[in-house]
């Protein structure tokens, strides 16, 4: 194990570098550079003024060194100076790294209390009225586009309440705080929770005829306990692989989500980098997820050994 | 007995309220405002957008500005401000002010005719050149006309002029031109910039807030009432008005409510106080005249000839948008030219049909016509208020045998590719930053200026923009600004589609709002405004 935990990590360092790379120079990339967009905003192109701003920046050095010194920042925890804002990246990343990691939390959370229970249920009462309801509303946590959905929570709060539940102060107390993210939470979580039902479904109606099941209930197990002792345990892998991959794409869902409650996250801190080409934002921010994806694919091949006892990674 | 009781109740009750003096102002409370986007920097000087005005004009001063208690900005409506006092030499070629004494910074230090002429120093390239002050310069002509700036001593600074110019003082007025600090470095001026303002500010967080508070040292005694504004930066338009109507802001963005969204606000906030005004934006067509068959003036001259303004008014503004030439049509504007002379002018013409059917002839004789269309692309920038007026005018294109096709363009490069050149024809929004000739032609039509975008170089015009430039009597500059007007239009330098008209509302607790009715880049110090609750 500990061979194998090993050639993980140093699979993990690999992977990272590979991404760094490949981020730095696919920025590089896009057409415009901070200096286009920063006078593009002020509606003039004067090459002179122009030509200053890069050579302030230091984006007319060359690319390897350019490199070199983002790297070795990071290396000694300096993630240099965001371009916009002229601030350093880490006060402008760090406070908004807890707000985005609360909300994808909470959603995550949510799709895992909804979305497994609901889905035994749906297997386990199969072809009922209660499954084809459950069917229903986990379609249309599918289709309902995030935007959509959060507007129309929005438009209702301010219609039956007078109120809406978006970030426009900081909250003051933890459980307010867990009010207004509750919401956004649950726009996000919905999709994810309505995957992670229908996936449950069908793993739970594949186990629940197998020979093991056959063989548990001519036993005389409870119907509890083949449902949730037998059957969910052997039905969880898959879902733990897709909650893993859920919880990398929700990164993407929180990017409408917090437009739409206003909520100063990381999301859309990066999206409106990227527009920026705000470099050293978007860099330091995607290696930051490229991080967490690695670190929950790591976590999600731990939980597998957990959950069934045949798995083991080899030395 | 008992009805005349009650008169002379309701006697008392009259008598009392006809008596009471006006509401009086209060001191105090958090005026909470939206913000529709990030601002790319607090540095006024830099940026070119009301997202910078609005939310930092009141941390700054100017040394004159437009009185904020009227609704029109006018050249007679200018008011001292760290300038307690100017006077121009007799020549009028050199214009100087006495300063306010005794005028702090934010950060404690003391104000001066150094930090003056420090601004405009850099504003003319004559700077120091290690400075960072000022780092882009959009409105770099508004001062090509200014020599020198020269401190005669810590309460008196002089601007000398290289020529007469009227509108000078006007310029100096506009919410554009604040004093900077110049012992604050550019760096702080874009992100948490220092000023002798109203208000201070406490924080600039990207994508999501502005802070000000209360300035207690502010020179002017008594103001400003409000202990704070928190502008939040909320860029979905929707979440705004949501906002709004649920109480979470006190006053939406300047000219973010448009008229069919009104009544959605009206309906939601019976209360709100809404005040539709000429925003002095324009939507205008660039047209790449370099690039072939664009540099054909027939064509340009088609293309005008095909519009109907109404038409663009009817569908984006509720048949509320002003139409005009260049300049600012009256009421609103001072210099725009009156009706029956725009009439006369290509773009503007009352028979559309008669004027479609000329279009349509020229274009035949260049070998166009309905199975042999002239197929051209109409860029503009990828949002929503550029690209509505650009679908509308590849429609009523297609009038002329011309094919359009949209191609949105990412907001961020937007004038990166018109200063290419990299377009055949654009839907473009210009704001005037002042209701003056000098301003906007200047700035947009002069052949030496960055921003004419269209690289329009008539010498002609630039000639007659020199000349009205000049001109100290109003009426005849007027009568020049017509003939500059009318010289635009037809070589198709900008064709204006419409002067645009918008809503900003506010709660009926906030007091004190005047919004300037020829330019939203004005009139955002708030010093005035106050809350009533």
């Amino acid at each position: 194990m500990g061979a194998y935990l090993t050639r993980r990590f140093l699979l993990m360092a690999l992977t990272l570098f590979g991404m760094s790379v490949l981020i730095f120079v696919m920025l590089r990339l896009v057409p415009g550079n901070i200096a286009d967009i920063l006078v593009d905003a002020a509606g003039i192109a004067d090459p002179k003024e122009k030509a200053k701003i890069i050579a302030e920046l230091g984006l007319d050095r060359p690319i390897v060194e350019q490199y070199g010194q983002w790297i070795g920042g990071l290396a000694r925890g300096d993630l240099g100076f965001a371009y916009v804002s002229e601030r350093p990246a880490l006060e402008e990343i760090a406070p908004r790294i807890p707000i985005s990691a609360k909300l994808a939390g909470m959603a995550l959370v949510l799709s895992v209390l909804i979305g497994v229970p609901f889905g035994v249920i749906s297997a386990v009462r199969q072809n009922t009225a209660l499954d084809y309801v459950l069917r229903v509303i986990s379609l249309s946590g599918l289709s309902l586009p995030a935007f959509w959905l959060g507007l129309l929570v929005l438009m209702a709060s301010v219609h039956w309440f007078g109120t809406i539940p978006i970030y426009s102060n900081e909250p003051r107390s933890f459980l307010q705080e867990v009010g207004l993210l509750a919401i956004p939470a649950a726009v996000v979580g919905f999709r994810s929770s309505a995957l992670v039902m229908r996936l449950t479904r069908s793993s739970m109606l594949e186990v629940l005829r197998q020979d093991y099941i056959r063989t548990a209930r001519s036993k005389g197990a409870s119907q509890a306990s083949i449902n949730y002792n037998h059957a969910l345990r052997n039905a969880l892998l898959p879902v733990v692989t897709i909650i893993g991959i859920e919880a990398a794409f929700l990164v993407g869902g929180l990017i409408v989500t917090e437009t739409v409650f206003n909520i100063p996250g990381v999301a859309r801190f990066l999206v409106e980098a990227i527009l920026w080409r705000d470099y050293p934002i978007v860099q330091n921010l995607v290696m930051l997820i490229a991080f967490v994806v690695i670190m929950v694919n790591f976590l999600v091949d731990m939980a597998y050994m957990a959950l069934d006892p045949r798995i083991k990674y080899a030395d | 007995m008992r009805t005349g009781l009650a008169f002379l109740a309701g006697t008392a009750v009259a008598l009392m309220v006809a008596v009471s003096p006006a509401l009086a102002q209060k001191q105090g409370g958090t005026l909470r405002i939206s913000h529709r986007d990030n601002p790319p920097s607090a540095s006024i000087h830099e940026e070119a957008t009301i997202s910078v005005n609005q939310p930092f004009m009141a941390v700054f001063n100017n040394l004159v500005f437009f009185d904020p208690k009227e609704k029109v900005n006018s050249p007679d409506k200018i008011v001292p401000d760290l300038a307690e006092s100017w006077s121009w030499n007799p020549d009028l070629t050199r214009l100087t002010f006495k300063l306010r004494q005794g005028v702090k910074w934010h950060d404690g230090k003391p104000f001066s005719a150094k930090d003056v002429k420090c601004t405009w120093d850099a504003l003319i390239g004559k700077g120091d050149e290690k400075s960072d002050l000022i780092r882009k310069n959009p409105r770099k002509v508004w001062y090509d006309n200014l020599k020198e700036v020269t401190a005669d001593s810590d309460t008196e600074v002089t601007f000398t002029l290289g020529r007469p110019q009227p509108s000078f003082l006007s310029m100096l007025a506009a919410g554009y031109s604040p004093v900077y600090a110049c012992h604050v470095s550019g760096r702080d001026m874009r992100s948490k910039p220092i000023g002798t303002g109203p208000f201070k500010v406490v924080d600039f967080k990207r994508n999501e807030s502005i802070r000000l508070v209360r300035n207690p040292d502010y020179w002017k005694k008594g103001r400003p009432y409000l202990d704070a504004i928190d502008w939040k930066i909320v860029p979905n338009r929707s979440t705004r008005m949501l906002g709004f109507a649920a109480g979470e802001f006190d006053m939406t963005f300047d000219s973010d409510v448009t008229f069919p969204l009104l009544k959605d606000i009206k309906a939601q906030k019976a209360d709100a106080v809404c005040e539709a005004r000429p925003t002095n934006v324009s939507s205008n067509i660039l047209i790449n005249r370099d690039s072939p068959p664009f540099d054909k003036p027939e064509i340009r001259k088609a293309m005008v000839m095909a519009l109907d303004n109404k038409v663009f008014s009817d569908i984006l503004a509720q048949g509320n948008d002003l139409d005009g030439a260049a300049m600012l049509p009256p009421p609103a504007g001072f210099w725009g030219m009156p009706k029956e002379m725009l009439a006369t002018i290509p773009g503007h013409a009352t028979d559309v049909e008669k004027s479609r059917a000329e279009a349509r002839k020229i274009m035949e004789g260049l070998g166009y016509s309905k199975d042999k269309p002239l197929k051209v692309k109409v860029a503009t920038r990828n949002i929503a208020i550029y690209r509505d007026p650009a679908v509308l005018l590849i429609d009523q294109l297609k009038n002329i045998h011309i094919e359009g096709e949209l191609e949105p363009i990412d907001t961020t490069v937007w004038y990166t590719k018109i200063q290419r050149k990299d377009y055949m024809i654009g839907m473009n929004l210009t704001g005037v930053g002042v209701d003056d000739p000098d301003v906007n032609f200047y700035e947009n039509y002069f052949s030496k200026s960055d921003r004419n975008y269209t690289a329009y170089n008539n010498q002609e015009v630039d000639k007659l923009i020199d000349q009205q430039s000049a001109e100290q009597d109003r009426e005849k500059r007027r009568k020049l600004v017509w003939e500059v007007e009318k010289n635009l239009a037809e070589d198709g330098a900008r064709p204006i589609i419409g002067h645009n008209v918008a809503n900003t509302c506010w709660d009926s607790k906030v007091k004190g709002v005047v919004l300037q009715h020829n330019s939203i880049y004005n009139g955002w110090r708030f010093e005035d405004v106050w809350l009533d609750r």
